[in-house]
């Protein structure tokens, strides 16, 4: 990796992270679980490095083995985080009526 | 423009769907969508990989694909299949699947990798230690959680050394694996890394999993991010570094209500070597179901204080149908929910909304503690140290300081416990001595379903 990627790539993370900062502030003690678990799923994006692995990564067969193991479990990750959430935020809405 | 720069456009519109998304989840009314947005922009950046590494013809089309669908087939069926009250687990077991994934994307990069680069190199040793740790401390703590091994602190002699030398030991071998590339060395910063997980949460008692597990949340974030610089990856950045952070806040909040640091939680070892308080006088005055049911009928404003007792014991649908028997009778009921109560954030909102309790009904502390005077009747079911006096009263007790639920200036406290020992923490609770204070002692659920029969009768 050259510096002028990596300064790049850290411009992108600071303003991220202060951006997360920003985004919630006061969360109902309602929302608490939801969040976490549909923040989490978002945490599964590294799926898309585990494509990449499975792909091409290193052209080693340990590498693409790797990636397939990170793939499986980024995608439980990813899809079983939304659907739970989902199921959790559909309660809420039953209750409030 | 080629396909490479359609991916990274398409990249920029999932970031932007994340970042809505998380806003929108953190408020009642928008919750839902912003879930869909966000798990639309997760398919936007998957649909968007596999094309741009199919237009480069670098695509392994056989395993990819078994892969999603072998991991979304997991996912789907757990996620469907798992009930309110295991969702603790679910929670960690995503978490580390995710950490996991993240350490394992580092691994591939460099593996039969020789040579390696500077910034590469730090990148993967970030990514496996941040991964590593999110994944074993999350297997720990779903154990702790699913009670495969014991919830309370694991101390010994020796622990912080023992931690501190670990670390020393990632930073040594990280630092001679960049320099060398020797594959042992990287096998050791994972072994460590692993390592390091466990012994970062065993310490931690189960009172203090709501900070453990949105901590973790936050770590698998930046895990991902991490893996980010690894593969030189916008959208996993901006995404891990928003879970991250929004994972921190939500750590501080879980923090302020237990009136302690982060730190503290970390590296306190609550409970475990503190000292235990003042003693307590009085005794506890037991009562029966009948007994408890006349003082119940007469009632006129009831406050139900739920904790993890009444998820062990799956007690949230007798404790709503409880509630409306008691609103028939014409009495106020409301549900006084601590942030901390039960083993994650929102615990008890997410088992009372399960068993359709309307939310109008589901109060924060302060509202209910504003007015707690006026509660005929305060039932503690399952709830123990959120509702422990001895955190505004006795200086010497180690929650001293922690807001907690003053269900002791309610005019009867109905306190549901299956036995006399001190609860999870150890701790002694000098509510149970208090002059208005019952115990009602048995399984939470038979007891309060011994009432709900007494209504109907």
């Amino acid at each position: 990796m050259d510096p002028s990627t990596l300064i790049l790539l850290l411009f992108v993370f600071t303003l991220a992270g202060f951006l997360g900062f920003e985004l919630i502030a006061k969360v109902p003690s309602q929302l608490h679980t939801p969040l976490m678990s549909g923040s989490n799923a978002i945490s599964g994006i590294t799926v898309v490095g585990a494509i990449i692995a499975t792909s091409t990564m290193g052209d080693s067969e340990l590498g693409r083995w790797l990636g397939f193991a990170a793939l499986v479990l980024a995608t439980i990750n990813v899809v079983g985080g939304y659907v739970v959430t989902d199921r959790m935020l559909a309660m809420f809405r039953k209750g409030k009526k | 423009m080629d396909f490479v720069q359609i991916q990274n456009l398409a990249y920029i519109g999932a970031s932007i769907l994340f970042i809505l998304g998380i806003k929108m989840l953190g408020k009642a009314d928008t919750a839902r969508k912003g879930n869909r947005l966000s798990s639309i922009g997760m398919l936007i950046a998957v649909v968007a990989t596999v094309v741009g590494q199919a237009s480069r013809g670098e695509l392994h089309w056989g395993m990819v694909l078994a892969g999603l669908v072998l991991g979304g087939g997991i996912g789907l069926v757990s996620a469907r299949k798992v009930a309110m009250t295991g969702m603790p687990e679910l929670v960690a077991l995503f978490n580390g699947f995710g950490g996991l994934g993240s350490l394992l994307v580092g691994w591939a990069e460099v593996a039969g990798v020789i040579k390696i680069d500077g910034f590469t190199g730090v990148a993967v040793w970030a990514t496996i230690l941040i991964g590593g740790i999110t994944f074993t401390g999350s297997m720990v703590a779903w154990a702790k959680l699913a009670e495969k091994i014991g919830g309370s602190a694991v101390t010994f002699s020796g622990q912080k050394v023992l931690n501190a030398a670990l670390f020393v030991g990632l930073l040594v071998c990280g630092g001679l694996w960049i320099s060398t590339g020797s594959p042992g060395l990287l096998y050791a910063v994972i072994a460590l890394s692993l390592v390091l997980g466990v012994m970062a949460v065993i310490p931690i008692g189960g009172g203090d999993m709501p900070v453990v597990i949105a901590l973790l949340n936050s770590c698998s974030g930046l895990a991902a991010a991490a893996a980010g610089f690894v593969i030189a990856n916008n959208v996993l950045i901006v995404a891990g570094c928003l879970v991250g952070t929004s994972g921190l806040i939500l750590t501080v909040i879980m923090c302020k209500a237990m009136n302690r640091t982060l730190g503290n939680v970390l590296f306190g070892s609550f409970g475990a070597a503190n000292g235990a308080g003042a003693a307590v006088e009085g005794e506890m005055k037991a009562l029966s179901v009948e007994d408890a049911f006349y003082v119940l009928e007469a009632a006129r404003d009831v406050v139900f204080v739920p904790g993890y007792g009444m998820a062990v014991a799956q007690a949230q649908h007798v404790v709503k149908e409880l509630g409306e028997l008691l609103t028939e009778n014409g009495a106020e009921v409301r549900y006084a929910i601590h942030p901390v109560a039960g083993r994650m954030p929102g615990h008890m909102n997410v088992l009372l909304a399960e068993a359709d309790v309307a939310y109008e009904q589901l109060c924060e502390m302060d509202d209910v503690n504003a007015t707690m005077e006026m509660v005929d009747v305060a039932i503690v079911v399952g709830a123990n140290d959120v509702v422990n006096p001895a955190a505004i009263e006795d200086e010497t007790s180690p929650i001293y300081g922690m807001p907690i639920i003053n269900v002791h200036r309610a005019q009867t406290v109905f306190a549901l416990k299956r036995g006399k020992g001190a609860g999870f923490s150890g701790l002694v609770n000098t509510l149970f001595f208090r002059d208005n204070t019952r115990m009602i002692y048995g399984d939470a659920k038979e007891t309060i379903s011994g009432l709900a029969n007494q209504f109907k009768e």
